[in-house]
């Protein structure tokens, strides 16, 4: 019986490790287009990513058929979204306090860049983004139309912060 | 540009740059979860432990004041002045 067990333990760790070796690279890529990283300096994306996929190892036995890698994007969508208020300000107040330019989705808020990120890198449904937000399925829709539009055709930014650094001085 | 050709752009985009993994990440990761499942079966085990002390002080209460006996009728009053 113990024997029967611990074989068992060790099969769940070995399933687990290579779930963490398929899954990890897609699910840091989303992370870090989350937090709006650089892709080789990303502290608080991989944070993220090792929080979710903590939380899917300590629920791996009792998946029951349910996929781990929706169970644990879920996850990070949902704790990106409750830490996103203070960490990237609100109503767009501060919002690129936090943002790194290098990033491919710094131009956007972290709500367009959590529904964009969901809807077009994750291919998840409209319907399932909007329940997993806990928001009307039009209101995903638009946003994820205005970030669309908003990705391809930035708006002008204001000066540069390093052209007035140097113009000040002088 | 119509909405597909939109979304196959704004996904370009975003594919662009995958980070590269960290080599410590399992280990991190089994790591943390592991503190996790410890947490959940501490507080399993100290919400058991509360519920067996609840019976328990409830037994004893209850077999010491015996709430279902009938209390005694009460004497008549002391009849005053006579």
């Amino acid at each position: 019986m113990r024997e029967r067990h611990a074989s068992q333990a060790a099969r769940q760790a070995r399933e687990f490790e290579s779930f963490v070796a398929g899954a990890g690279g897609r699910l840091l890529h989303t992370a870090t287009l989350l937090t709006a990283e650089a892709p080789d300096d990303n502290p608080r994306a991989r944070r993220l990513l090792t929080l979710s996929l903590a939380h899917t190892y300590a629920s791996w036995d009792r998946l029951r058929g349910e996929d781990p890698y929706d169970r644990t994007r879920r996850y990070l969508a949902t704790r990106f979204a409750h830490g996103a208020w203070y960490r990237y300000g609100v109503l767009g107040i501060g919002r690129r306090a936090r943002v790194h330019p290098a990033s491919a989705l710094a131009v956007l808020t972290a709500q367009e860049r959590l529904i964009l990120v969901l809807r077009l890198y994750e291919g998840v449904a409209e319907e399932q983004a909007a329940s997993l937000l806990g928001l009307p399925v039009e209101r995903v829709h638009a946003i994820c139309d205005r970030a669309t539009a908003t990705l391809l055709h930035p708006p002008r930014r204001p000066a540069p912060a390093v052209a007035e650094a140097k113009v000040a001085p002088s | 540009m119509n909405r597909p050709e939109r979304e196959a752009a704004a996904r370009r985009i975003m594919e662009r740059t995958p980070p590269p993994l960290p080599p410590g990440l399992h280990a991190d990761v089994v790591r943390r979860g592991g503190r996790i499942l410890r947490r959940r079966t501490r507080t399993r085990r100290l919400l058991w432990l509360l519920l067996l002390a609840g019976v328990l002080a409830f037994t004893v209460w209850a077999l010491t004041a015996r709430p279902w006996v009938e209390p005694p009728s009460d004497p008549t009053p002391p009849s005053i002045g006579w």
